[in-house]
């Protein structure tokens, strides 16, 4: 595909704007810049044509079954998104006064109201922009409670190893040093890791919980229980929370404060990487804690970002929430929980679940055996299955299971497309055993083959530039 | 109530009895009883597509859309082409997740390789990232690259916007490292005042180029203050602006960053916004985020991928200096259309018009007696002037339909883009003009 | 995999080299071999103190990020600038591409013999 820049013709352009009907003012001369910046010359035909041949060249959740454990690739629908593009919404300034904010406001509080209700927390923000985001204001609401209390002794997070890189990496950025806990064999909290490494240095612990390979840990109340008992507090991340929403809280779990992602668990959409948005609840010793904007409600708060978070995608979570309601948020759980079963049970027997036993909404198959037998990774699986039309699984997470493929099927996919991704698994399997080198070498009718990525990291090229 | 599980209650049970279970419940058999939600949700019960849509459009309703806006700070109200509407809701664009599987990503990693050349020709510097969440965090993020062992100070004008100087500074709250507000003297930033500040443990300066109040800071002289103290100098400059402002680069910036929302994307209260963020090639590994790079496949064909990943926290974990994973690509994607539909001469009409229509603005207002700009100083399409009885001619104004300046510290700020006409211009100016005289 | 049996060797599969009072310093052939294609190494600066087994820099793979340790402490005397442009040498000579000297040496990590640490590499696969 040609660059957008390989398409410019220098004249080129459209017609947007009428002339200026001011008189014009120029910028003086010592801040003009050298030269106009070299951006693409185009007609809208050019337009329109170059970003449908990269759209064609894009799989989304529309084009087919999207497995990609711990990402939550449920289907995003429509009517999210005219709600979100009503100029009733778009076309507010987020510093306008508040007689003509009053719709605004009350999509947040509704949408406040409603997590709260299933998170079983009592206060919440949308201001983070990101799960991660989301994770940064959680814990930096950790540190300001113990601060408050002038306990500045805690200067330690626990993360279990199966955790995602975010949670160090958030630990980090919020000053504490991590301590990195051992899983037990079955993901879940090493009860005894735990308690060795519990203190009075103890600020938090990170926890998702299903856990990352899937399974819900029994021992939950007893974890939360041991970190509140020395001090700590307990810190939800809700990326799995779709497999229980409705169905239990994490505020009767014991924890204290949570971030959910809007773009996995409620619906909106990913963009091919953004813009997400999160919500953060807490229980109510937290809430005064809470960020804002300097500008739109005062200083003396944190803040994570400008105004009040990404409102259009609080827009997309709260009609999906509204459609749901009380029955349809535990339906969605448990029938993505009934989706994740029926998958593993019907992939059983061919690559070996790495826990053999009732999952969550996702299970993680560990081909450490297969590829001892065949030579065939899971990087080849992976991309064996772009050439049958399905988006591959999440490779090699979490780190505490080699050679893993991690499936999560959404309970927006039907029985129908669960027995074809079967039947796609059971060729593979097959398939590796008669011709390995195939699959070494796939994807095979991809938009590209296997790209060079020593090449595109020892010697990066990361603009374009005029030959 | 509403659903969008496909699958009928007759195959779901089907479904449970193919897992050898009879019910849900036996799905959550590691759930504690205590714990488990024997009653529903205190939530209203779901609704039909159509009942949604009107609940949640009775809520846009409530809003009131003002036909003129002459308020910024922060949030701009330029003109979107019609065109960058349409491409960024294409299904695939729009559904798909991060492009980590470059052999079915290519359309996203192009884009973003396209979205980060355009932002190194509207900034000057050599590499940018696929984006971050917004100016303000994008400022924060610059501070955190900028830091090193022995330099953990980070500097920013108090003639930046509020916003981003309270996200920065609860940024270094985490990281426990010290920020210093350097003063503003007559809206600008005080260049002797920052001088003196400069100590051997400061990592970097930011300023807002044009600042909070709408004025054009003298750019090169405090990047090299910061630069004769050992300290990066890192800008926040408005996108719009770059069009035909002197470049970040040209102004001696090690790291470039801003509010993109300029670029395409409505006001819509506050988000979602765009942060863009663009250094030198000394730097490129420092940035973080995504970057997507250009390579060859296995058959010798051009192709993209996620490049530098080594930097991120799925691989460096707690070493990692940010914890970035989703950004904003689609609003990145957004910004692309944007300055490909307007092109370097359309982007440097809006600029000129917004800045000639702040000025059209400007010497309207100050034409009725009592009111005068509060700020000496070349500025972009932002000022503040001092005006009597602000309150009551913004009241007035919102009456006619007009979303007037913000009230700020010792005056109001307004703002115009190339939106509004000088008819909008002159009606507001008449109607401040008879509530100030009366 | 090469242990040549003049070198030194860590748990952290860093070589060390006596010369004199300087301990030359760089990664083996084992931990080149894990890594894969080394893409990037950050160095430290001249002068910097080291302290044994603490990190002094690292090195970058496509998808992977490793510590290197230094197995002594002391004082960096000189930096391997050129690996910077050419990192992927840490792979083809693992043992001919040093990464820093450090002199003024005050406290050593336990170091194996290239036997011993043949061993121990075995073990860990």
């Amino acid at each position: 595909m040609k660059l957008i820049f390989e398409k410019s013709v220098p004249g080129r352009k459209m017609t947007l704007l009428p002339a200026c009907d001011v008189e014009t003012v120029e910028l003086p001369a010592g801040l003009r810049r050298a030269s106009a910046p070299a951006l693409p010359e185009l007609s809208e035909t050019d337009l329109s044509r170059h970003y449908t041949e990269l759209n064609q060249h894009v799989h989304g959740v529309n084009c087919g079954f999207y497995p990609l454990g711990s990402c939550t690739m449920k289907y995003n629908p429509r009517i999210d998104e005219e709600m979100a593009a009503l100029p009733g919404f778009t076309g507010i300034h987020p510093l306008a006064p508040a007689s003509a904010t009053e719709g605004c406001r009350e999509v947040l509080d509704t949408a406040k109201q409603y997590l709260c209700e299933v998170f079983g927390m009592d206060a919440c923000t949308f201001q983070p922009a990101a799960g991660a985001h989301g994770e940064f204001t959680g814990v930096l609401l950790i540190k300001q409670y113990h601060l408050s209390r002038g306990d500045t002794k805690r200067t330690k997070i626990i993360v279990p190893d199966s955790a995602h890189g975010t949670n160090p990496a958030t630990a980090h950025m919020c000053g504490y040093d991590v301590v990195n806990i051992p899983s037990a064999p079955d993901g879940c909290v090493d009860l005894e890791a735990l308690k060795a490494v519990l203190g009075d240095d103890t600020a938090g612990l990170m926890l998702t919980n299903p856990n990352t390979v899937g399974i819900f840990d029994e021992n939950i109340l007893e974890i939360t229980r041991l970190v509140h008992e020395a001090g700590g507090l307990c810190y939800y991340d809700g990326a799995n929370l779709n497999a229980v929403m409705g169905v239990v809280r994490p505020g009767d779990m014991g924890f204290d404060c949570i971030h959910s992602n809007l773009h996995k668990t409620f619906a909106t959409p990913h963009g091919g990487g953004g813009p997400g948005a999160c919500a953060v609840g807490c229980k109510a010793h937290l809430a005064q804690f809470l960020p804002q904007s300097a500008l739109m409600d005062g200083e003396g708060h944190i803040q994570v970002r400008s105004f009040a978070g990404n409102f259009l995608v609080v827009v997309r979570a709260l009609t999906y929430l509204m459609t749901l309601g009380r029955e349809g948020i535990p339906e969605a759980a448990q029938n993505a929980v009934l989706n994740a079963n029926y998958l593993m049970q019907k992939i059983k027997g061919t690559f070996a679940p790495a826990f053999d036993r009732i999952c969550m909404h996702e299970f993680v198959l560990d081909l450490s055996e297969f590829k001892k037998q065949t030579g065939v990774s899971a990087l080849d699986v992976a991309k064996t299955l772009i050439d049958y039309g399905m988006h591959p699984p999440t490779m090699y997470f979490p780190l505490i299971v080699h050679e893993a493929l991690m499936l999560e099927p959404t309970e927006t996919e039907s029985r129908e497309t669960l027995d074809w991704a079967a039947d796609v698994f059971r060729q593979l399997f097959d398939l590796a055993h008669q011709d390995p080198a195939y699959m070494h070498s796939a994807p095979h009718n991809a938009q590209i083959g296997r790209p060079d990525e020593v090449r595109a990291t020892r010697t990066p090229v990361v603009r374009w530039v005029k030959a | 109530m509403g659903s969008y599980v496909p699958s009928t209650p007759a195959e779901r049970q089907e479904m449970l009895k193919a897992i050898g279970l009879s019910d849900y419940r036996q799905l959550y058999r590691d759930v504690p009883e205590s714990m488990y939600l024997e009653h529903p949700l205190d939530i209203p019960a779901g609704m039909s597509e159509m009942e949604v849509g009107r609940a949640v459009s009775a809520m846009a309703a409530k809003n009131r859309v003002f036909p003129v806006i002459l308020r910024g700070a922060g949030a701009y109200d330029h003109y979107i082409p019609s065109i960058v509407k349409y491409i960024p809701a294409k299904e695939e664009f729009l559904t798909a997740y991060t492009p980590y599987q470059a052999e079915i990503s290519q359309g996203i990693l192009q884009s973003i390789f396209e979205y980060q050349t355009m932002i190194c020709e509207l900034t000057g510097m050599d590499v940018s990232n696929a984006s971050v969440y917004d100016g303000a965090t994008a400022a924060a993020e610059a501070a955190a690259m900028c830091r090193d062992r022995k330099r953990r100070v980070t500097l920013i004008s108090a003639a930046a916007h509020p916003d981003t100087i309270n996200t920065v500074r609860t940024y270094c709250f985490g990281t426990n490292d010290e920020l210093r507000v350097v003063p503003a003297k007559d809206g600008k930033t005080d260049l002797e005042a920052l001088k003196q500040l400069l100590t051997d443990d400061v990592a970097s300066v930011y300023i807002q180029q044009p600042n909070f109040n709408g004025l054009f800071e003298d750019a090169e002289a405090i990047g090299q203050a910061a630069h004769a103290a050992g300290a990066m100098f890192v800008m926040g400059c408005n996108p719009i602006a770059l069009a035909i402002m002197k470049t970040p680069a040209a102004c001696g910036a090690d790291v470039a960053v801003g509010e993109a929302q300029p670029l395409g994307m409505p006001i819509s209260y506050g988000g979602p916004y765009l942060g863009y963020m663009a250094t030198t090639t000394k730097y490129m590994r420092k940035l973080p985020g995504r970057i997507v790079g250009q390579t060859v496949d296995d058959k010798g064909n051009r192709a993209y991928v996620l490049a530098l990943q080594a930097r991120e926290q799925h691989i460096r974990r707690e070493k990692a200096s940010s914890n970035i994973c989703s950004n904003e690509a689609l609003c990145a994607l957004t910004a692309s259309v944007y300055m490909a539909a307007m092109g370097p001469g359309g982007m440097a009409e809006a600029a000129t018009q917004s800045m000639s229509k702040a000025h059209y603005l400007a010497k309207g207002l100050c034409s009725i007696p009592g009111i005068s700009m509060k700020y000496d100083g070349a500025y972009f399409h932002e000022f503040v002037v001092e005006m009597p009885r602000a309150d009551e001619a913004l009241q007035a104004l919102e009456d006619a339909g007009i979303l007037g300046g913000l009230p700020v510290e010792g005056g109001v700020l307004w703002c115009a883009t190339e939106k509004v006409s000088k008819a909008d211009l002159d009606r507001a100016i008449a109607i401040v003009k008879e509530v100030c005289t009366k | 995999m090469n242990f040549p049996s003049e070198l030194k060797y860590t748990k952290d599969h860093e070589w060390l080299k006596m010369e004199g009072d300087v301990a030359v310093v760089g990664i083996t052939d084992f931990a080149q071999h894990s890594l894969g294609d080394v893409v990037f190494i950050t160095l430290p600066q001249e002068g910097d103190e080291v302290t044994a087994g603490e990190s002094f820099g690292d090195v970058e793979s496509v998808k992977a990020v490793s510590d290197v340790m230094s197995p002594v402490s002391g004082t960096i005397s000189a930096v391997n600038r050129d690996l910077e442009d050419a990192p992927e040498n840490l792979n083809s000579d693992p043992y001919g591409s040093w990464i820093i000297r450090i002199e003024g040496i005050t406290g050593t990590e336990d170091l194996m013999d290239a036997a011993a640490y043949e061993a121990f590499c075995a073990e860990e696969g």
